[in-house]
């Protein structure tokens, strides 16, 4: 059935890159919080989201990203999504969510953007 | 609806993690009712968005009640609704902040509502607090899903 989810981690430099595979949804959101929470406490606030396995979002998972951005910005950090697939997408731009977050094609150019505008105006 | 009406129900015990199965319930009906693949999705969202409403707010996410879900289409409309007997809610009161004032407030409410008005054509609640409330909501198959293309 249509309902796993998981959150890889690894390290670019000094961005964290969190990759997110399947469906995100109010059941699976808790998980995805869960690692965020982790790097923000740990105060790795430079933070790519790699999308290019999800497949699903609802506005839960949308949640997450919501509650996280303004505290990460405060702190000179960011949030900035990537390879996102064009369902995914459609949700986000419903929400209006490519005026708030910078989204871009895919990993390397999330990189290069931390390198040009390490923190966008939100 | 006129006569070819078709009608499914699922009851599921009201926890997250039976919103997989309800997204499948509603895309397998969706396609039935030839429906394109971004329709399916979208009605997909606008089921899953509802239902997690009822089991975190109408039921303050206790596992132990029941969400049902009745899905009717025909041949040119595929109508969902979602039934509960928890607390029910005025959506008009449901404020609709803008996403820089949700995210300032570290908040994310309204935002599945948002997309449930979006995706569908039509949505109504019928909201009997304790009693029952029920969600309707609407999607009209476009004229090439519900007709065969005329051959050449």
């Amino acid at each position: 059935m249509a309902n796993s989810f998981s959150v890889g981690r690894s390290r670019e430099g000094d961005i964290s890159v969190l990759t997110l595979q399947g469906y995100l949804d109010a059941h699976t959101a808790p998980q995805f919080e869960k690692v965020i929470q982790e790097e923000y406490e740990a105060g790795r606030l430079r933070i790519i989201v790699n999308c290019a396995g999800l497949t699903y979002i609802s506005s839960a998972g949308l949640g997450v990203f919501m509650s996280f951005i303004e505290d990460v910005r405060a702190a000179q950090g960011d949030i900035k999504i990537c390879s996102v697939t064009e369902t995914v997408y459609q949700v986000f731009e419903i929400l209006g969510f490519p005026s708030l977050f910078d989204i871009l094609p895919d990993q390397a150019a999330a990189v290069q953007r931390f390198a040009e505008a390490p923190v966008r105006e939100g | 609806m006129d006569s070819m009406e078709r009608t499914f129900q699922l009851h599921v015990p009201s926890s997250t993690e039976n919103l997989a199965m309800i997204r499948d319930f509603v895309a397998k009906i969706g396609e039935r009712a030839g429906m394109s693949e971004g329709d399916v999705k979208k009605l997909e969202l606008a089921v899953d968005e509802a239902c997690a409403n009822v089991i975190e707010h109408a039921y303050g996410s206790d596992g132990t009640r029941e969400v049902r879900v009745k899905v009717t289409f025909d041949s040119e409309m595929v109508q969902i609704e979602i039934m509960d007997t928890g607390r029910g809610f005025d959506p008009s009161k449901v404020e609709e902040n803008n996403l820089e004032q949700l995210a300032r407030g570290r908040k994310s409410g309204g935002l599945g509502l948002r997309l449930i008005r979006s995706v569908m054509d039509e949505v109504q609640y019928q909201i009997v607090p304790g009693q029952k409330n029920e969600l309707r909501m609407v999607k009209r198959l476009k004229p090439a899903e519900s007709k065969p293309k005329p051959k050449d």
